[in-house]
This record gives structure tokens, C-alpha cells and sequence, in this order.
């Protein structure tokens, strides 16, 4: 529960890369406790209760806070929640960057810590130049600089990241070089993992908020449903039951074929796997039906309102964006025949549902039986590392990091859920690189199109071509 | 003479010991070779690996002109081999691509095992390969899809995998990822993480590059051939310019490359970016983008060659006129792109080559691979392309050619009616603003 900082008690010298890299885990000693952060307020509150409960109730409290907080942001708008993305994404940056200055003892490497974050800059820029570009084309074909920027954006963006990659190469130093390339590759794959998500978070949100808030609602359900099914209901941890599962396959010794082999090799080293043990069966299954339950009752109650469902747009006249539409089939209430056995059971032939909560039983399904990868992700590398938090930021959590990182396969999942079964092309988007092609081009593509609209019959032929 | 694959990690004296050779190299010794220095005290002389044939040859030559004829020998006979692929045709070549990025993956994944003596953790080897495989499709997809659209919609299968392409790139990745959490072995979390994150930044460097490299290819071969060759003409002549006339050191971290290579260089790149571009703008099957014909079921390059490559009058500002003579000069706009092309790849491609000889640097090895007998690795060779294929790349999405049209028709039939109609409409105002139509008052 408290962060700690690592690498106190190591002696070996910086030369020695060798045995940084290829010591065992066991080799590196454990991180001291540091001091509680906890505000003096609810300590106050709290002093009489035993230290069990006392962990309990900061949790609890701070949970509650986080999700009003999350809730009065929407309240916002969509224009706060991209706001609220975008700093969780430089915080999570900022951690998890922090945590490899620790390993590598590499804060005073020359240029480094201006690199990092000019890095996080480039690629942000280039990423919320591609967003902006496709969402506000109306607001942007009326300014000439913002023109010129959209229509070199690619080579702007290019030549920002080329400038430092070359900063980086000039800044190389004689006796740290691997060092630098440690937190150059370190820097990249942070920028890998936490850019790209908070970027598909905001395609989702554009969308509609309801792309954004069931999803991230789903997994937050999972944790803490997880967790109190864990707590009052748990005995068998996740290990255990595998290897109970494994005696039971039916497969002959003698008769195994080579990747029957395969498999029992893989089955067995993950039984020694030791990841987060206070994770149980009870938890993960109780978790997984309360999670989708939950996602299907979101579902209906958001499915209710224009403010969630509609595509978030930026209207020119007003300045400001705005959630207005006709909502999509997805969003309107449809009958559907239930399977016999469910008749029987509810004494009902038909039930309305929301088309998007057949989704959302998909969305659910995923936060519950993939996010918890995410989460042994998390517990691996702060395992590998020899933390315990990713920071100190909330008191009883840990780090924004140690939040986040069961959300960060589901924004991916969500997005390319949507791109593949939801929706096509961005219509603006296809447009704006409409208007962009050569005028030959133009008129050959305005042909193909008015033959296969005339086709469709959504236009009608007329008289004169 | 030069490294095998197999090296120690090593300790303080050695690192150095590699620094003050190598100043001991700057101060008293042109541009030579560097793979006739003496080896480091930690890294075991390896077996010469050059084949038997030339040994004999250059038997009698002493030791470093020997190097030089080996190293000549061997860049002939490469850019023999490029000539062939170049003539076999652009199938051929998306092979030859395919097959280097493979090479250069497996030499840097070897190189992070070497590293991190990492080659008995459990399921390593093949969940980096399985990544790679799974990126592959990914792009692949991508690029099958947009150039093949006709063939790919008339296949059942194909069709189905095309349209939920990315749902099943990302399953795949998945597994991968789950694969890796459920592999972590309790004492190697550390070990798993670092080859995890290698793998990742090597996928990001290999298979990216090398795919935009295709997307050059499909734009026309004449994107893809002359890129490379002015990288290489650069590598080539620094390399002579530094021999014959280097004086002054360029940068510490390859001691071997001087000023004088490096603007020597840069001249006469561009010179050969301008007569190469020049000979090959008169040919169709360079210039023309390379399509898939379905009936034929080849590719084929046949086309009316676009305005960048139609020979053009341009006036010659008046200091070169008095120099040369002439008012006026017939070029090709492709030969002026050509300048960019070149001055891109004579002042930032050497980072690319400075950012792998500080690679090698940091890990202690003196080639990426033992594969080309005189030359190292696959990577070695290509180290300074990697930073060319993206500014190509860019450079066309930027300043050359706008989205492909027909990716664009497939995206627009994918749309919803009113979407359609919607785009149809304003397409069809903005012909009409430009002059393009003629207002029809019956259209709806």
C-alpha cells in the first residue's frame, strides 16, 4: 500500500552493466518503507479504528471521491473530459518515465529528462493534430496558418521527432552510452503504451460518451467487485485452481503428442507463477457476472439521452461542441424474441432492449476476463522492478498508473470494437481528403459515386449529366 | 577479424580500453578501416569468416589492402544483386524487403539474448516471433487491402478477413500479450520485462520502416531506388572522400568519419541523386505506380506518366547562367525532388548510422551479425536507410500526392446512405466552385 523507493541498499558500481542487467531478481534487495502519506484529516477521523479497517476506510473514502470527481467532469462535457485525458496521460507518462530514472540511477544523464518530455510533445502533437484535423475541418478551413499546419501536418510532425532523434545521438556520452539507450528505449515504449491509448480514449469519446464511460465503468465495477467478492468469498487462489484444473485433463502420459507436451510445459511454469496472490476464483468469476450485469444496466440507463449517445461535435456557429442528433439504431429501443428457456424463466415473449446493450455484454465480458491481464501486467513489472506502488499521488491507491492499468487494453479493445463492427470511416475525415486530391481525381471519384449512388437508389437519375 | 556473435559482457577496463584505442586511431591514422584494428582485450579473435575462394585470391596482398579488396569485392557483388531484384520486378522485390526486415529482427533480438544471456527463458524465442508475425499481418493487411481491393472482395475468405481485419490483428496480439503475463517465471520478471521492451522497440524500428518502404514501392520504383542508392552513394562516397582526403574528425562516436568525407559526400550524392533520377525518369516502369491487374493477375506498371515526370523548361538563375552558358535547362520535377531526397540523405541519414554505432558501442560488439563477410550484418548495411524510408514516406504523404482514390471509394462505400448523400452533395459544390461541373439544376 505505501510506494516505496528503490535501490537503496545496492552497491554495485555504474560501470558494471553487465551485472545490472543480467542479476537475478533475487539479487536486488527490498525497498524500505517510506513514510505515510495519508492527509492528517482523515487520520484524525480514523484514529480509533484498527489498522485493517482504517486501510479499508481510506480506500473506500478516496474510491468515492474519485468517482464523484469522475462524475462532475462528465457533468463538464466532453470538452473537460478530453482535458482530464490528456492530464492522466502526462501524469501516467511522468511515473512511469520516474521509475526508470530509479532503475538506471539515470537522472543526471545530460539532456535526458528534456528529451523525454520533448518526445511526449512530438508525438502528442502529432496525434492531436490528426484528431483536431478530422473533428474541427470546419473550424480550420477558416484560418489560413492552422491550413498550412493541417497540410504539412505529417512533415512537421516528422521533422519535430527527427530533430530529437538527432538531439539524442549528439547528446551520446562516452562512458553512459547504454545507459542513454536504456532510457531511450525506455521512453519510447512508455510513449508506445500510454500516447496511444489516451489517443484511441479520445477517438472513443468522440464517438459518443457512451464509448467512453461504459467501458471505463465496466472495468472500475470489475475491480472493486473483484476485490469485495475476493474479500468476503475467497479461498481458492487463481494458482491453485489451475493446477487442479491441469490434474484433471485427460491426456495419457505416455500418449502425449508434441504439442500436447507443449502445453502441459506452459500449463506447469504458470502454475509457479506467483502474481498477485490475493486474487482468487471467487473474485474473478463473482467479478465477471456482476461486471456484466452492471455494463447491461449502464447501458440502458445511458442509452436514454442524446448528451451520451450522439457523436460529439464542434459547431463552428456556436464555438463550442456539442452532443445533438438523431440517435442511431443502436440507440433506440428494439423487441426481441427471448430464447425458451429464459421465456419460461421470466414469463415474458419479448423483451425492448438497446441494441447497444448486446455490446455492451461484449465490452463487459472483455473488461472482466482480459483487463485482469493488464492488471498482472502491472503487478509483474512493479514485481520486476521491486516497487510497490507506481507513485505516491493518491493515498491508499498508490499512483495514477496503478489506476489506470486495467484500462489501458480496454480503450484499444473499445476502439477496435468500433471500427470493426459499429461504424465505418469518419464521413468529415473522408471529406476533408476528398477536397485535398487533384481536380481530375475529384471528378473521376464524383463519377464512381454518382453511378453507384444511381445504382443504390439513393439518387435519382436525372435528365441531364 | 571481426567479432562473432558470441562476446562476454564486459567490465570497466574494457570499456576503457575500447575509448582510448580509438582515440589513439583519430589522432594518427586517416580514415581506415575499421575492421583492421586490433580486437579489444575482451573480445575473442573469431574465425575469418570470408569464403575460401577469395582467400586465396588475395593471399598474397598484405593484410589491409586485402580488407579493402574483400570489402570492394562484396559491395560489388551487392549492388549486383540489387540490379537483378530491381530487374525481376516489384513482387521480387517486396520479397527481398520481407526477408531483410526478418534478418535484421533476428539479428537484434539475438543481440538482446547475447545481452542478457536471456536465450533459456521460457517461451522467449517464440513469443518474439509470434509478435513479429502478428505485425506483420497487421501491415500487410493494411497494404494487401488497399492495393489489391478487387481481388480481395471477390474472395469469400478474403473478404471476411479484410473486414474485420483489425478486430483479428488485435486478437492475435492478444494472445501474445496474455502469453507473456502468464510466462513470467518468478526469479526473471526483470529479464522478461527488458526482453519484452526490446522486442517491442525493435519491432517498432524494423517492421514499420519496412513497411513504409513497400508503401514507397507501390508510389512507383522510382521512390524506392533512388532513396536507397543515394544512401548508399553517400556511404560509399564519404568513405572514399574520408580515405583520400580525411583529415578532421566528425564525431566521436565513429572516429573513422571526417568533415571532409562527410561534405564530399554530400556534393556528390546529390550530384548522382540528380544524373540517376534523370536516367530513370525516362523509363515507365520506374515511374509508374505499381497496380495489380485482375485480369492478368500480375502486377503491372503501365501508366501516362504523371507532371513530375514529363520533362519541363526551368530558367537558370542568373549566377549559374554566366558559369554554364546556357538560358534555359530541360529537367524533369522529379530531379528537383531528387535534391531533397539526397540532401536528406547525405546530412541525417549518418545519424541513423551514428545511432547504431553508439548501439554497438553500448552493448560492446563490433557488428550487428557475422553475415556479409566484410561489411558485418544485414543491419549494418541498412542502419542508415531507417531514418530515409520514413522521410520518403512523408515527404510523398506530404508534398508529392494526397490519399490514394481508391481506398477512398472503398471508404465511402462503406458509409450510411445519408452519408453519402451528404458527401456526394458537397464534393459536388466544390466541383461546381472550381469550374470542374456544370451546375445541373435536375441533380437532387
Amino acid at each position: 500500500m505505501r510506494p516505496g523507493k528503490p535501490f537503496e541498499g545496492e552497491t554495485d558500481i555504474d560501470d558494471r552493466y553487465g551485472d545490472l542487467d543480467s542479476r537475478t531478481d533475487s539479487d536486488i534487495p527490498e525497498i524500505p518503507p517510506s513514510s505515510d502519506r495519508t492527509p492528517e484529516i482523515l487520520k484524525r477521523a480514523l484514529s480509533g479504528l484498527s489498522s485493517r479497517w482504517k486501510n479499508w476506510w481510506i480506500r473506500g473514502i478516496l474510491t468515492l471521491t474519485m468517482i464523484s470527481l469522475f462524475f462532475l467532469i462528465i457533468y463538464m462535457g466532453s470538452f473537460m473530459l478530453m482535458l482530464l485525458v490528456l492530464s492522466i496521460q502526462v501524469k501516467c507518462f511522468h511515473e512511469i518515465i520516474t521509475i526508470g530514472y530509479r532503475v538506471y540511477r539515470s537522472y543526471d544523464l545530460p539532456w535526458f529528462r528534456t528529451l523525454s518530455w520533448y518526445f511526449l510533445l512530438c508525438v502528442n502533437y502529432f496525434f492531436y493534430g490528426e484528431t483536431v484535423a478530422d473533428y474541427f475541418a470546419t473550424f480550420v478551413q477558416r484560418e489560413e496558418q492552422l491550413q498550412f499546419l493541417i497540410r504539412y501536418h505529417r512533415f512537421i510532425s516528422f521533422a519535430l521527432y527527427l530533430a530529437g532523434f538527432c538531439m539524442f545521438v549528439l547528446s551520446l556520452v562516452k562512458k553512459h552510452y547504454r545507459l542513454q539507450f536504456y532510457m531511450f528505449a525506455w521512453t519510447h515504449v512508455t510513449l508506445l503504451i500510454t500516447v496511444t491509448q489516451s489517443h484511441l480514449v479520445i477517438q472513443n469519446l468522440f464517438e459518443g460518451m457512451i464509448w467512453f464511460l461504459v467501458p471505463i465503468s465496466s472495468v472500475i465495477c470489475n475491480d472493486i467487485t473483484a476485490y469485495l467478492f475476493g474479500f468476503f468469498f475467497g479461498r481458492t487462489p487463481l494458482i491453485k485452481g489451475c493446477r487442479v484444473c491441469f490434474t484433471l485433463l485427460p491426456i495419457h502420459p505416455l500418449k502425449r503428442p508434441f504439442l500436447g507436451s507443449a502445453v502441459l510445459s506452459f500449463i506447469s511454469s504458470f502454475t509457479k507463477l506467483s502474481l498477485s496472490p490475493k486474487k482468487t476464483w471467487e473474485g474473478f468469476i463473482g467479478g465477471f457476472f456482476s461486471t456484466v450485469v452492471f455494463g447491461f444496466i449502464a447501458a440502458y440507463v445511458l442509452s436514454k439521452y442524446q448528451y451520451f449517445v450522439c457523436p460529439v461535435e464542434y459547431r463552428s456557429d456556436v464555438n463550442s461542441f456539442v452532443t445533438e442528433c438523431e440517435p442511431s439504431e443502436l440507440f433506440q429501443l428494439q423487441s426481441y424474441s427471448l430464447p425458451p428457456f429464459l421465456k419460461a424463466v421470466l414469463r415474458r415473449e419479448t423483451v425492448s432492449l438497446y441494441p447497444f446493450q448486446i455490446h455492451s455484454i461484449a465490452l463487459s465480458t472483455f473488461a472482466s476476463l482480459i483487463g485482469p491481464f493488464g492488471g498482472f501486467f502491472a503487478s509483474g513489472f512493479k514485481r520486476a522492478f521491486k516497487i510497490k506502488d507506481f507513485a505516491n499521488t493518491i493515498p491508499g491507491h498508490g499512483g495514477i498508473m496503478d489506476r489506470f492499468d486495467c484500462q489501458y487494453l480496454m480503450a484499444t479493445f473499445v476502439h477496435v470494437y468500433i471500427t470493426s463492427f459499429i461504424r465505418g470511416p469518419n464521413p468529415s475525415k473522408l471529406l476533408q481528403q476528398l477536397l485535398v486530391l487533384q481536380p481530375e481525381q475529384q471528378l473521376n471519384i464524383y463519377k464512381t459515386l454518382k453511378t453507384h449512388l444511381i445504382e443504390k437508389g439513393i439518387l435519382q437519375p436525372s435528365l441531364k449529366v | 577479424m571481426r567479432s562473432s556473435g558470441a562476446f562476454k559482457i564486459d567490465t570497466d577496463n574494457t570499456f576503457q580500453a575500447l575509448e582510448l584505442e580509438s582515440e589513439a586511431k583519430v589522432d594518427g591514422e586517416t580514415a581506415s578501416d575499421s575492421e583492421s584494428r586490433v580486437d579489444t582485450a575482451s573480445l575473442p579473435p573469431s574465425a575469418d569468416d570470408t569464403p575460401e575462394v577469395l582467400n586465396r585470391a588475395l593471399s598474397n596482398l598484405s593484410s589491409r589492402w586485402k580488407n579493402w579488396w574483400v570489402r570492394g569485392i562484396l559491395t560489388l557483388a551487392m549492388i549486383a544483386f540489387f540490379f537483378i531484384i530491381i530487374y525481376l520486378g516489384p513482387m521480387v522485390l517486396m520479397m527481398i524487403v520481407m526477408c531483410v526486415q526478418i534478418k535484421c529482427f533476428h539479428e537484434i533480438i539475438t543481440i538482446g539474448y547475447n545481452v542478457y544471456h536471456s536465450y533459456d527463458l521460457p517461451w522467449f524465442r517464440t513469443l518474439s516471433w509470434y509478435f513479429l508475425l502478428c505485425v506483420n499481418y497487421f501491415f500487410y493487411g493494411e497494404t494487401v487491402t488497399d492495393y489489391f481491393f478487387t481481388l480481395v472482395q471477390r474472395e469469400e475468405p478474403l473478404r471476411i478477413l479484410s473486414k474485420y481485419h483489425r478486430f483479428i490483428s488485435f486478437t492475435l496480439y492478444l494472445t501474445g500479450f496474455c502469453m507473456f503475463v502468464l510466462s513470467l517465471v518468478k526469479k526473471h520478471y526483470r529479464l522478461q520485462f527488458y526482453m519484452f521492451g526490446w522486442t517491442h522497440v525493435t519491432l517498432l524500428i524494423v517492421v514499420t520502416q519496412s513497411h513504409l518502404v513497400i508503401h514507397n514501392l507501390f508510389e512507383g520504383m522510382i521512390w524506392f531506388i533512388v532513396p536507397i542508392s543515394c544512401v548508399i552513394c553517400n556511404d560509399i562516397m564519404a568513405y572514399m572522400f574520408g580515405f583520400f582526403f580525411g583529415r578532421t574528425p566528425l564525431i566521436k562516436l565513429s572516429p573513422k568519419k571526417t568533415w571532409e568525407g562527410f561534405i564530399g559526400g554530400c556534393f556528390a550524392t546529390v550530384v548522382f541523386g540528380l544524373l540517376l533520377s534523370y536516367v530513370m525518369s525516362g523509363y515507365r516502369c520506374f515511374v509508374c505506380p505499381v497496380e495489380y491487374n485482375n485480369d492478368t493477375n500480375s502486377f503491372t506498371v503501365d501508366c501516362e506518366p504523371s507532371d513530375l515526370f514529363r520533362l519541363q523548361e526551368y530558367n537558370i538563375p542568373g549566377v549559374i547562367q554566366s558559369v554554364i552558358g546556357w538560358k534555359t535547362v530541360r529537367m524533369y520535377p522529379f530531379q528537383i525532388h531528387s535534391i531533397a531526397l539526397s540532401t536528406f540523405a547525405s546530412l541525417i541519414g549518418p545519424f541513423g548510422g551514428f545511432f547504431a554505432s553508439g548501439f554497438k558501442r553500448a552493448f560492446k560488439i563490433k557488428d550487428f551479425a557475422n553475415t556479409i563477410p566484410g561489411h558485418g550484418g544485414i543491419m549494418d548495411r541498412f542502419d542508415c536507410q531507417y531514418l530515409m524510408a520514413t522521410f520518403v514516406n512523408v515527404y510523398i504523404a506530404s508534398f508529392i500526392r494526397g490519399p490514394n482514390p481508391s481506398k477512398l471509394v472503398q471508404q465511402f462505400l462503406t458509409l450510411r446512405p445519408d452519408q453519402q448523400l451528404h458527401i456526394f452533395n458537397t464534393l459536388k459544390s466544390h466541383l461546381i466552385d472550381k469550374g470542374m461541373l456544370t451546375a445541373a439544376p435536375e441533380d437532387e
